[in-house]
This record gives C-alpha cells, sequence and structure tokens, in this order.
C-alpha cells in the first residue's frame, strides 16, 4: 500500500505490528493454499449452511459427515479415490435416510440417528481392519488443510462454483422451502424435488472438505458460521453473505493460531467458527433484554431463535 | 394495477363422490360441489371436521381418497399459475430472515419460474397487495418483528398478489383485528369482482353468511347451499352437536363418524348449481 504522508511515517512500526499476521502467510506456501482452500470451503459452507440452518437439516448434515467416511474407507481399501467412496457413502446416507423418514409416522430420529452411528462404526471398523489406515482415519475425521495440494484446490474451487450455480439457479424454490414446503409445492416448485437438490449440496460441500477441514469438522463450517449470520441477517442474501465472512475469518485466524502455537489446523478453525457464533448469540441476547425493557411486551413475535 | 385476467367460463372446482383423507383413510366422504367460476364458497366445521383436509385436497396437496376432482380445468394443483393458498398461520417464517415484501414478492414466482426477473408489473401488484391490506408501511421490516396479525396481513397481500383465478385460504380472518378483518372483506369482494373464484374455511358464521354457498362439515357434509338455506339452527347444531360429542367421548365419535363415513355417499342439495 502507498504510505501516504503523515499516516503511516515509518515502515518499521507496521512490519512490527503486522508482522506476526501475514508473515506466515507469506513465508510458507503451504499455509496460502491451505487458506485458500479454507475461504472456499467457507463460501460453499456457508450457501449450503444458510439452507442447513433455516430447514433445520442440522442432523442430515451431520448424518453426512458420519455416513461419508465408510465409503472412503471403502475406496482406500479398494484403491479407489476417497472422493468416489465419499458420493457412494452420502448418496446411502441419503437414501437411508429418506426412506426411514418416508416409512415412519412418527419422529425418525431414532432411527436416523442410529443409521448414522451405524456408518460411522461401520467406517471405524473397516479402516481398522488394516494396520496402515491408522493415520488417514484421522486425516479423514478432521482433515489435512496443511497438506491441501493444487490439485484439491482446484476440485474444491469447482465444488464452490458448483454449489453457487445451483444455489443461484434454485434460489426461488430453495427460498419458498424454507417459507413453508406447501408454499413451494402449489406454486409449481415441487418441494420433494428441490429438497433432493438440497441434500445433494450438502452432500457435495461434505464430500469435497474431507481433504480440508475432514468429514467430522466440516459440520462446523457448515452450521457456525450460517448460525451467526441468521442472528444478525435481515435477508438470505445478506445471511450467506455475512456466513462467508465469517468462515473466511475464522480460516484465517484458525491457521494463524495453529501457526503459532502449533496446535491442529481444521480444529482450530472449526474452533474459532464456533467462538464467534456463541460471541453473537450472546451479543445478540444482551442487546435483546436491552431493548425489551421499552417495548410493548406482546407487540412483536419473537421467534425461536 | 394491471388490467384484470380473464376468467374462463368453466368451473373453479368441480367433485363428484369425492372423499378427502389421509393416508387413503377418508375422513370426508361423499362430496358433490360445484363452484363456479366468478363465485365463492365458504367451509363451516369444528376442528377436525375436515375443512383443512378439504382445502388442502383442493389445492393438491393431498391426493383425493377417492371420486373424482377438477380444479381450474386440470387435476388439483396442475395450474399453479392459476391458483393462490393461503395455509393457516404457520410459524416457519419466524426464523428466516426475511422482509415483509420479500415474502409477498413470492406470489409472482409461479409467473417468473426460476430466473425470469420480476416485472415492473409485478412490483406494482405487490405494491397494490400490501397497501390493500394495509401493511405497505412494513414492506422493510423483518418478518420476524412483526405481530402475528401483521404476519397474517402480509400473507393475504401474498395470496392477492398472486391475481389466481382460484383462491383458497385457511381462516384468513383468524388472528386479525377489526380494521384487518375489514381491509380483508374488502379485498375479498374485490376479488370475486376481477372474476376469481374464492373458496375458505371459517369459523365465523356471520362471515359465511356472505358467501355463494356454505358447505357445512362435521367429518360428512352436513349441507351445501346457499348461506340462507344452510346456517339454519338445526343445522348449525348437528354440525357443531355431533363433534361437541366427538370431544368429550372421543373414541365413541370417532367411531360413528368413521361408520358414516363407511355408509352411503351423503346425498347432498347443490344448491342453484348444476352437476358438471
Amino acid at each position: 500500500m502507498l504510505s501516504s504522508a503523515g499516516s503511516c511515517p515509518a515502515a518499521s512500526p507496521r512490519e512490527v505490528v503486522m508482522g506476526p499476521f501475514l508473515d506466515p502467510f507469506l513465508e510458507n506456501e503451504f499455509l496460502v493454499r491451505a487458506l485458500l482452500a479454507g475461504v472456499l470451503v467457507s463460501i460453499s459452507c456457508a450457501i449450503v449452511g444458510t439452507f442447513v440452518v433455516l430447514r433445520g437439516l442440522a442432523f442430515i448434515g451431520d448424518a453426512l459427515a458420519h455416513g461419508v467416511l465408510p465409503g472412503i474407507a471403502g475406496a482406500l481399501l479398494l484403491g479407489l479415490p476417497g472422493m468416489v467412496g465419499a458420493t457412494v457413502g452420502a448418496l446411502a446416507m441419503i437414501a437411508g435416510v429418506s426412506l426411514i423418514t418416508r416409512r415412519s409416522r412418527l419422529s425418525s430420529d431414532t432411527a436416523i440417528g442410529l443409521l448414522f452411528v451405524a456408518m460411522l462404526a461401520l467406517g471405524v471398523v473397516m479402516v481398522s481392519s488394516s494396520s496402515s489406515f491408522a493415520g488417514d482415519l484421522v486425516g479423514i475425521l478432521f482433515g489435512q488443510i496443511l497438506g491441501t495440494s493444487v490439485e484439491s484446490l482446484a476440485v474444491q474451487a469447482a465444488a464452490t462454483v458448483v454449489v453457487g450455480g445451483v444455489a443461484f439457479v434454485c434460489a426461488r424454490p430453495f427460498l419458498l422451502l424454507s417459507f413453508d414446503p406447501e408454499q413451494a409445492d402449489v406454486a409449481g416448485f415441487p418441494s420433494r424435488r428441490y429438497h433432493a437438490i438440497m441434500l445433494l449440496l450438502v452432500a457435495l460441500t461434505v464430500i469435497v472438505s474431507f481433504q480440508t477441514v475432514g468429514t467430522l469438522l466440516v459440520f462446523g463450517m457448515l452450521l457456525a458460521p450460517a448460525g451467526a449470520a441468521a442472528l444478525l441477517a435481515h435477508r438470505v442474501g445478506a445471511m450467506m453473505a455475512i456466513g462467508a465472512v465469517i468462515g473466511a475469518i475464522s480460516s484465517y485466524v484458525g491457521l494463524l493460531i495453529s501457526y503459532h502455537f502449533d496446535v491442529a489446523a481444521g480444529a482450530t478453525m472449526v474452533l474459532v467458527a464456533s467462538a464467534i457464533f456463541f460471541a453473537v448469540l450472546a451479543g445478540t441476547n444482551i442487546r435483546e433484554r436491552l431493548t425489551a425493557d421499552g417495548r410493548e411486551p406482546d407487540a412483536p413475535a419473537t421467534g425461536p431463535l | 394495477m394491471s388490467a384484470p385476467r380473464p376468467v374462463g367460463e368453466a368451473p373453479a372446482i368441480a367433485a363428484r363422490d369425492l372423499s378427502v383423507g389421509y393416508r387413503g383413510v377418508p375422513l370426508v366422504a361423499g362430496i358433490y360441489l360445484v363452484v363456479p367460476s366468478h363465485s365463492s364458497l365458504a367451509l363451516v366445521g369444528t376442528n377436525g371436521s375436515g375443512k383443512s383436509t378439504l382445502l388442502r385436497t383442493l389445492v393438491g396437496l393431498l391426493p383425493a381418497v377417492a371420486g373424482s376432482l377438477v380444479v381450474l380445468g386440470a387435476r388439483p394443483g396442475g395450474a399453479p399459475r392459476r391458483l393462490a393458498y393461503g395455509a393457516q398461520f404457520h410459524a416457519s417464517g419466524f426464523v428466516l430472515p426475511l422482509r415483509a415484501i420479500e415474502v409477498v414478492r413470492m406470489a409472482r414466482y409461479p409467473e417468473r419460474g426460476l430466473l425470469g426477473r420480476l416485472r415492473s408489473e409485478d412490483h406494482d401488484l405487490v405494491e397494490w397487495a400490501m397497501e390493500t391490506m394495509g401493511v405497505r408501511d412494513l414492506a422493510r421490516s423483518p418478518l420476524r418483528s412483526l405481530s402475528g396479525g401483521q404476519q397474517q396481513r402480509v400473507y393475504l397481500a401474498q395470496a392477492l398478489a398472486r391475481q389466481a383465478d382460484l383462491v383458497v385460504l385457511d381462516e384468513p380472518t383468524a388472528g386479525l383485528d377489526a380494521g384487518g378483518r375489514e381491509l380483508y372483506l374488502q379485498a375479498f369482494a374485490a376479488e370475486l369482482a376481477r372474476g376469481a373464484s374464492i373458496v375458505t374455511a371459517t369459523h365465523d358464521i356471520a362471515e359465511a353468511a356472505e358467501y355463494d354457498q356454505v358447505l357445512l362439515l362435521a367429518r360428512r357434509v352436513v349441507a351445501l347451499g346457499p348461506g340462507a338455506d344452510v346456517l339454519t339452527a338445526d343445522r348449525l347444531l348437528e354440525t357443531f352437536g355431533i363433534l361437541v360429542r366427538d370431544r368429550h367421548e372421543e373414541h365413541r365419535g370417532r367411531f360413528v363418524v368413521a361408520e358414516r363415513a363407511r355408509g352411503a355417499p351423503q346425498v347432498v342439495d347443490v344448491g342453484r348449481d348444476e352437476q358438471p
């Protein structure tokens, strides 16, 4: 940046201040790749996570995060790319969940909960069958963002473009679906079709990010930034944008903490995102309590969020 | 406001020996019903009498259990651009970060599809509908900051902005204050004048009397016809009396109704309208 007279008189104090925040990225190419991967994950997670939060799909997101593990393990056993296995696992999970949901009239969360723990257990059993996989399991569950390759960055970018493109085309049915699925049906946008497309986007996001933040932690990146944004935004588009910014900040701060204190990068990113969520939650609660006094008791309907 | 859309002369709704219910189990059987275009029908009955079930079947959200049903010249739900449906007040809007005007804009989505830009006539309709329901000042307010009655007005504005040939509303005046009720009744009259047909479920007997036809429901068709003929003390007692007993002796009441549903179709008076 140009040092305009007065505002920035000397270069050295600025370097002292900014050094610990910028130098790791200037000196280590792997950190730049990790940051890019984190930003790309943040964008697709903000878009998809917005609908996960608005439609209450957190449970299914979690199920997908567990369901891809045996798929990845199976692919590694067969010598296939992990992404192929993750796709099969995710599709199997969606099929299983929708079958249970359609068959049972009552709340299906017991069956679904059991299904996804069973999938996780199956994945662990498969991985433990071969001792050479021991390290892979941690990598699959928690990601290896510091080892992000140029190829996986390209895959991540392509997935982000697909997620963004589909969300743009389906913006109206997705909004109707979040507002009221029956309104979507009556308006001629079949809720079942667009619900399926939404689930596929969640699956795509989970599958692609298993290399960066890992299958378990991607769930945090789906929920935390979008959840914080839901508390702040008054429009769906704004919610996505705020979510993406929170995700990107979390990636940057997480990587920085991980670099300076030598702790797990992906997990730190998710921790930072969660911390932001709870800070926003606390902030909005305090603000509501402060403004509640001057308000008629029954005038504004306050939602469950 | 743009010019009213011409409405065909075929009946908006024609039902013959229709049974409605959930999962193949009839709740109300043997419904014969014709709603001509440019006319109104009120469904009156207690909670659980089948009003919402019938409305949901009319708009295609529920498959008919038996019988034939033609809505707007197609299968139910087959003409989404000509249909508006306002369900009972729902809470899902609370979580959504949405402004009131965006809810009303949704009314124009069927017309414009996935990617078609809303035109100036769409924006005019949205503005007019919000003005009609007295919520134009709230257009930029977050939906979740509005009171229940204000939200209900926004939903009714959405139904108006659809400019549909058939408007189906489930308890549209529930939760409205006196002013909102009056605005709704005016808008309702204007929709009829435009040439639309209106079907609503209501608990308000006085309001129902304003409709061209009234259908009394008590898990069966008690009566169908012009309000003056149908809204008699005997029939209202029949409509609401059965379900009072049902409420006290739930299982016995259900059994009685289920037996009736299996029996011969109710012969109902279709009033001045002819069968299709």
